[in-house]
C-alpha cells in the first residue's frame, strides 16, 4: 500500500529528529521560548532586530542538529587538532592580536575572531581524549600532563587579559580532570583553601579594598570588581551601578513580577546590557520569583539530563566530554545569575539560550549537539 | 578488561552524583538569593525602583519685570528657541557633536565655551542650551537633520533682556547662572526662612532656580523678582530622558519691581557725560526716591546673562576706565568746595559764625608753620558767609575749620549722612571717611599716627584732607538740607507690583530721623547757593533758567579710584582734578537734588554744572537738549 503524503511528511519529520533526545530537546525549546519572550520585552526601544534573534536561535538549533549527527568517534579523532589549532591561534593573538579597550583578545583573519571562545569546547575535548587514551593505564603523572594541557591556554587567555574567559576555560578543564578520577586528597585541600579565602575576603573586605592596598597577581580593575561586589554602594555611579540597578530590578519584581513588558527598570534603561549578560534582570523583574523558579527548574532539568546522558555514555571520552559540556552549561547559568543578582563579581558570561548573541548561541548549540550525539550513538557503540 | 572497566564506571558515576549534589547546592544558593531579593527585600527594592524612575523636572518661574517710575520696562523676559542638549547623551564626545551641529547651525566659540562650562558645573546631569535665539532657517534646518542628533532638541526658553543695553547698567545689575556659591547661600536662606515660616518649604525647590541676580537691583531684589519655580513629576530613564509626565506643580512668577528712577532722566545724564567718567545721583528730597543713579562709563548687562565671554570680560576688567565700577555707590571722592555750604550751616548751628560776620582774606591762611593758599591770588577781600559760598573762598573755611575743630565738624556732618552707609537698596555701598579724632585713633596702628594734628583740621574745611565720601552720600546730605533736616532713606525701588493684578505695594521707607536744624539757618545757606548760580562760580551755566536753582561747584584733588596706578600713557589725564557739583531746585520747594562728579575733568563750574543745568531743565521743565539724541522707547 502506498503511504499517504501525510505519513510521508510525518516520516520525514521524525526522520530528521530520529535519535535526538526528546527530553533535552523539549528543555532547550522551553529555554529558547523564555529567551525569546524576554528578548521581545528587553529589545523594546532598542535597535536590536527580532529577525536577528530568530535567526540566531534557528542557527543554534541547526548547529545542534548537525553536531548530533557527528559520531563521537570523529570528535575524538579531531580533539588534538582542534586543541592544537586553538592554542596556535592564542599564540598568534599574543604575538599580533588586536588591542581593544586595553586587552589583546582578537585576531583579524579577514573577520575578527576571539580564539579564546574556541578553547571553551577544545579544552574538554582534548582532556577527554587524553584520559580516554590513558584509560586503564592511568598513572599519577597523567594528572600532571593534564594540568599542563590545561595551563597553557588558560595562561595565554589570562594574560590577554581576560580573567573571566580564563576561569571558564579552566573550570571546563577541571571538570574533566576531576571526573576522570583526580584523587579526593588532592581536591579537598584546594576546596578548603577556596572557602577560607572567600570567607577572608568577606570578613576583611573593607580593609583590603582600601584605596592604597595593592593586590598581588590581579589587575586594578579586577580588584575593583570584587570590591564593588562586596559593597556595591562604594561606587554607585560606576562599576556598582550595574549591580545595584539589576538588584533593584530583581527585588522589585517580587513574587509574581511586574508582568511582561511592565518592567520599569528594564524599559527605562536602568539595566545595562539588558539583552545580553543582564537579561536575567529583565526576566526576573517581569516574571518575579515564580518565573525564576520555573527558569531554574528548566536549567536544573537540562543539567540533570546532561549528566544522566553522560553517566550512561559508552566510553570514557564521551562520558567525560558530556559531563564537562553539561557542567559548562551549569557554570554559565550559575555565574550569570549569581552575577546579575549580586552574588558574584561582574564577569561577561551569557545566560545559556536566554542571552542575545549569535556566538554564544552557536557555541551552546554545539555543546547541546555533542550531548545529543552522545545520546544518539550510545547503542551504536555498545552493540 | 571488563573487571578493569567496571570500577572505573562506578567511580565515574559516583563523581556524577557528587557533581549533581554540587549543582543542587549552587541552585539552592541562587534560590536563596532570589528569595531574599524578591520576597524578603521586595519592599525596599520596589521603593528604590519607584524613586529611580521618577524625577522632578523644574519648571522655572518667570522673573519679575523691572519698571521705571513712569512705567517704562527696563528689564524684561522674552521667549526664544534654543538648541538644548541632554548632557547624558553627549558624555565624552562633546566636541564631535558640536562640530557636527555647527555644519547646520552657527555655533560660536563662545557658545561652545559656555556650554562646556555648564556641563562641567552640572556634573553631566540635565539639559543645557548650546545656542539660543535660533532663527526660522536654522530651526528648519535642524528639524530636517534631527534624526542625526539624539539628545538634542529645540525648546522655547525664557531669557532675561535689558532692552536699553548699557543704560542704567550699574543700578539694574544683571542675572547670571546660579553658581555653587549662590546655591549654598540660597540653601542657607531657605533654611532660615523655613524656621520662621513652614510654608517657605515650597520655595526650597532649588534646582528650579537657574539664574540669580548677581549685582545691582537684580541682586538686591532677587527674592522678589525670582518667584517660585514649579516642577513636573516625570518618569525618566537612567539617562535622564523624560518618558511621560505624572503630575506637575505650576510655578509662581516673580513680582515686578517698580523703580523710583526716571529712566529718561537717567538716559539724558548718561548721554550728557559723553566720554567722561563720573557719578551722578539725583534724589527727590521729600521721598528719598532716587531719580537718577549714573555711573559712567557703563557696560552692557546683556553680555552677562548667559555667561560673559572671556574676551569681553577681560576688556571690561582691564580697562583703566573701570566700567564695572559702581562709582556713585562705591567711589569715594573728597567733596571739595561742595562741602562749604554744609560747613557754613555747621557754623551757624554751632554758633561759630553769624551770616554777616566777615573775615578779611589776604589769599592765604597761616597755621603753625604751614601756609594754606586760596585759589584766588591776592584773596577775596572782605568775605561774609554768603560771599564765602558764592565765590568759594577757601580762607573763610580754613579759619572756620580751625574755630570748630575736627570733632565738632564730625558731629554735625554725621547725621547728614557723610561717611555713613545711607542704606540704599543696593549691596556693596562704600562708607567713606568722615574724620574725627576717634576715627584716627581707630584707624591707624602706630601711636604717632593715631594722634590728631591740628594742622590736619584746616584742609577739612574745604572738603579735602581725610574727607572722602560717595556721591550718593553727597546727594543724600543735600537732600537732607533741602528737606529741612528730615532724613529720608534713599532708595531705587518704590513699589512691588503683582504681575497679574497690577496691584502695587509701596516699599518706600518712611522718614529715618529728623535733624534739629534752624529753618532760618537753612534759608541762609539756600539763599547763598541760589546766588552761586546767579552771580557766582556757576552763573554762566545757569543763565536764564525758568526756575530758581541753588548750587555749589567743587573741584577735588585726585585720589585716584582704588589708588591703583595706571600704566597707560594717559596718566596725566588721570591726575587732573575731579569736577563736582551739587544742586537743588526749584528753590521754594525742591523736587530734585543733585550731586555729581566728572572725573579728571578740571573745574566743576566748567564741566559739571552744565550737565546739572540740562538735567534740571529736563526734569523740571521737560526741555530736551538739542545735541542729545532723542529718547526712544525700546521696541
Amino acid at each position: 500500500m502506498e503511504k499517504s503524503p501525510l505519513i510521508k511528511v510525518k516520516g520525514f519529520f521524525f526522520g530528521i529528529f530520529a535519535g535526538l533526545d526528546r527530553q533535552l530537546g523539549l528543555i532547550l525549546l522551553g529555554l529558547a521560548a523564555v529567551g525569546f519572550f524576554t528578548f521581545l520585552s528587553a529589545s523594546q526601544n532598542t535597535p536590536v532586530q527580532i529577525a536577528d534573534e530568530l535567526r540566531n536561535l534557528a542557527l543554534s538549533f541547526v548547529v545542534m542538529w548537525l553536531v548530533s549527527r557527528i559520531p563521537p568517534k570523529w570528535l575524538e579523532m579531531g580533539a588534538v587538532w582542534i586543541y592544537g589549532f586553538g592554542v596556535a591561534l592564542l599564540i598568534a593573538v599574543a604575538a599580533f592580536g588586536l588591542i581593544k579597550k586595553g586587552a589583546r583578545r582578537w585576531l583579524n583573519i579577514g573577520i575578527v575572531i576571539q580564539p579564546s571562545e574556541i578553547m571553551k569546547i577544545a579544552m574538554p575535548l582534548m582532556l577527554a581524549w587524553y584520559f580516554q587514551k590513558r584509560e586503564g593505564i592511568q598513572k599519577s603523572w597523567d594528572y600532571g600532563v593534564a594540568a599542563i594541557i590545561l595551563a597553557i591556554p588558560v595562561f595565554l587567555i589570562a594574560r590577554q587579559p581576560d580573567l573571566g574567559t580564563a576561569l571558564l576555560v579552566f573550570a571546563a578543564g577541571m571538570y574533566v580532570i576531576i571526573l576522570a578520577g583526580l584523587p579526593w586528597k588532592w581536591i579537598l585541600p584546594f576546596v578548603g583553601l577556596g572557602v577560607i579565602g572567600i570567607l577572608l575576603i568577606i570578613i576583611f573586605g573593607g580593609t583590603i579594598c582600601a584605596h592604597d592596598v595593592v593586590w598581588p597577581f590581579v589587575h586594578d580593575y579586577q580588584k575593583h570588581r570584587i570590591c564593588t561586589l562586596l559593597d556595591p554602594t562604594s561606587d554607585p555611579l560606576g562599576k556598582g551601578f550595574h549591580t545595584i540597578q539589576s538588584m533593584i530590578a530583581i527585588g522589585s519584581g517580587g513574587f509574581f513580577g511586574k508582568g511582561w513588558f511592565q518592567g520599569t527598570q528594564a524599559h527605562l534603561e536602568f539595566i545595562p546590557e539588558k539583552h545580553t549578560d543582564f537579561v536575567f534582570a529583565v526576566f526576573s523583574e517581569e516574571f518575579g520569583l515564580l518565573g525564576n523558579l520555573v527558569l531554574l527548574a528548566l536549567f536544573f532539568a537540562l543539567i540533570k539530563r546532561g549528566l544522566t546522558i553522560s553517566a550512561s555514555a559508552p566510553n570514557l571520552f564521551t562520558r567525560l566530554l558530556g559531563a564537562a559540556v553539561t557542567l559548562i552549561f551549569f557554570t554559565y547559568a550559575f555565574v550569570n545569575i549569581g552575577m546579575v543578582s549580586g552574588l558574584l563579581p561582574v564577569v561577561g558570561v551569557p545566560l545559556p539560550f536566554i542571552s542575545y548573541g549569535g556566538t554564544a548561541l552557536v557555541t551552546l548549540g554545539f555543546g547541546a549537539g555533542i550531548l545529543m550525539s552522545i545520546h544518539r550513538h550510545r547503542r551504536l557503540v555498545q552493540s | 578488561m571488563v573487571s578493569f572497566k567496571k570500577p572505573d564506571l562506578d567511580s565515574f558515576q559516583e563523581r556524577i552524583h557528587i557533581a549533581t549534589l554540587f549543582v543542587t547546592f549552587c541552585f539552592l544558593l541562587l534560590i536563596t538569593r532570589l528569595v531574599w531579593l524578591q520576597l524578603v527585600s521586595h519592599g525596599k527594592y520596589a521603593l528604590l525602583a519607584e524613586s529611580n524612575r521618577i524625577a522632578l523636572v523644574p519648571a522655572p518661574a518667570n522673573r519679575g519685570l523691572l519698571i521705571d517710575r513712569n512705567g517704562i520696562v527696563i528689564g524684561r523676559n522674552y521667549s526664544a528657541l534654543t538648541l538644548d542638549v541632554n548632557a547624558e547623551e553627549v558624555k565624552g564626545n562633546v566636541d564631535q557633536l558640536i562640530n557636527d551641529l555647527s555644519e547646520i547651525i552657527a555655533i560660536s566659540p563662545r557658545d561652545r565655551r559656555n556650554f562646556k562650562r555648564s556641563l562641567e558645573d552640572s556634573r553631566n546631569m540635565g539639559t543645557f542650551p548650546l545656542r539660543s535665539m535660533l532663527n526660522e532657517t536654522e530651526t528648519a534646518r535642524f528639524m530636517a537633520n534631527r534624526y542625526r542628533f539624539p539628545g538634542v532638541e529645540i525648546r522655547a526658553r525664557s531669557f532675561r533682556e535689558y532692552p536699553y543695553n548699557e543704560l542704567a547698567s550699574h543700578l539694574i545689575g544683571y542675572i547670571g547662572r546660579v553658581s555653587q556659591r549662590d546655591k549654598e547661600r540660597m540653601q542657607a536662606e531657605i533654611e532660615g526662612a523655613k524656621a520662621d515660616d513652614p510654608d517657605a518649604l515650597q520655595a526650597s525647590f532649588l534646582p528650579g532656580i537657574q539664574y540669580v541676580g548677581k549685582i545691582g537691583l537684580e541682586q538686591s531684589y532677587e527674592t522678589v523678582l525670582r518667584g517660585v519655580p514649579g516642577y513636573d513629576q516625570v518618569e525618566i530613564t537612567a539617562g535622564g530622558k523624560p518618558v511621560r509626565t505624572l503630575s506637575s506643580a505650576p510655578s509662581v512668577p516673580g513680582k515686578n519691581v517698580v523703580l523710583s528712577v526716571d529712566i529718561k532722566l537717567q538716559y539724558l545724564v548718561e548721554q550728557l557725560y559723553g566720554n567722561f567718567r563720573g557719578a551722578f545721583v539725583a534724589i527727590e528730597p521729600e521721598t528719598g526716591d532716587v531719580l537718577a543713579f549714573v555711573s559712567k562709563p557703563n557696560f552692557n548687562p546683556n553680555d552677562f546673562v548667559e555667561g560673559i565671554d572671556s574676551v569681553t570680560w577681560k576688556e571690561l576688567n582691564d580697562s583703566p576706565q573701570k566700567p564695572l565700577y559702581n562709582r556713585p555707590l562705591k567711589g569715594i571722592y573728597p567733596p571739595g568746595s561742595t562741602y562749604k555750604p554744609f560747613m557754613a550751616l555747621a557754623a551757624l548751628e554751632n554758633k561759630k559764625r553769624t551770616p554777616s560776620q566777615s573775615i578779611s582774606d589776604p589769599g592765604y591762611f597761616d597755621f603753625g608753620n604751614h601756609t594754606f593758599r586760596d585759589d584766588k591770588k591776592g584773596g577775596h577781600g572782605i568775605v561774609d558767609m554768603q560771599k564765602s559760598i558764592v565765590e568759594s573762598c577757601d580762607t573763610y573755611y580754613y579759619m572756620l575749620a580751625r574755630d570748630m575743630g575736627v570733632n565738632m565738624m564730625h558731629d554735625f556732618m554725621k547725621p547728614l549722612g557723610f561717611g555713613q552707609i545711607t542704606g540704599i537698596d543696593l549691596q556693596g555701598e562704600a562708607r567713606g571717611v568722615l574724620p574725627s579724632t576717634e576715627w584716627k585713633k581707630n584707624t591707624f596702628k602706630k601711636p604717632e599716627q593715631q594722634k590728631w594734628y591740628e594742622g590736619e583740621t584746616i584742609s577739612l574745611g574745604i572738603g579735602q584732607g581725610y574727607n572722602a565720601f560717595t556721591i550718593l552720600q553727597l546727594a543724600h546730605a543735600m537732600a537732607n538740607v533741602a528737606n529741612n533736616g528730615i532724613v529720608m532713606k534713599p532708595h531705587l525701588v518704590k513699589a512691588i507690583e503683582d504681575p497679574f493684578t497690577r496691584n502695587r505695594v509701596l516699599t518706600t521707607p518712611k522718614e529715618s530721623y529728623r535733624i534739629d536744624l534752624n529753618a532760618e539757618n537753612i534759608e541762609v545757606i539756600k539763599k547763598a547757593m541760589l546766588e552761586v548760580n546767579i552771580s557766582g562760580t556757576s552763573a554762566a551755566a545757569f543763565k536764564g533758567t525758568g526756575y530758581q536753582v541753588g548750587g555749589k561747584t567743587g573741584t577735588a584733588q585726585v585720589f585716584s579710584l582704588n589708588s591703583k596706578e595706571y600704566k597707560h600713557g594717559s596718566t596725566a589725564e588721570f591726575l587732573r582734578d575731579h569736577a563736582l557739583y551739587i544742586a537743588f531746585a526749584p528753590a521754594e520747594k525742591p523736587t530734585i537734588v543733585i550731586a555729581m562728579v566728572v572725573e579728571n575733568a578740571g573745574f566743576g563750574a566748567q564741566y559739571a554744572a552744565p550737565i546739572a543745568r540740562k538735567a534740571l531743565d529736563f526734569y523740571i521743565e521737560g526741555k530736551w537738549p538739542k545735541e542729545i539724541p532723542e529718547w526712544k522707547r525700546a521696541p
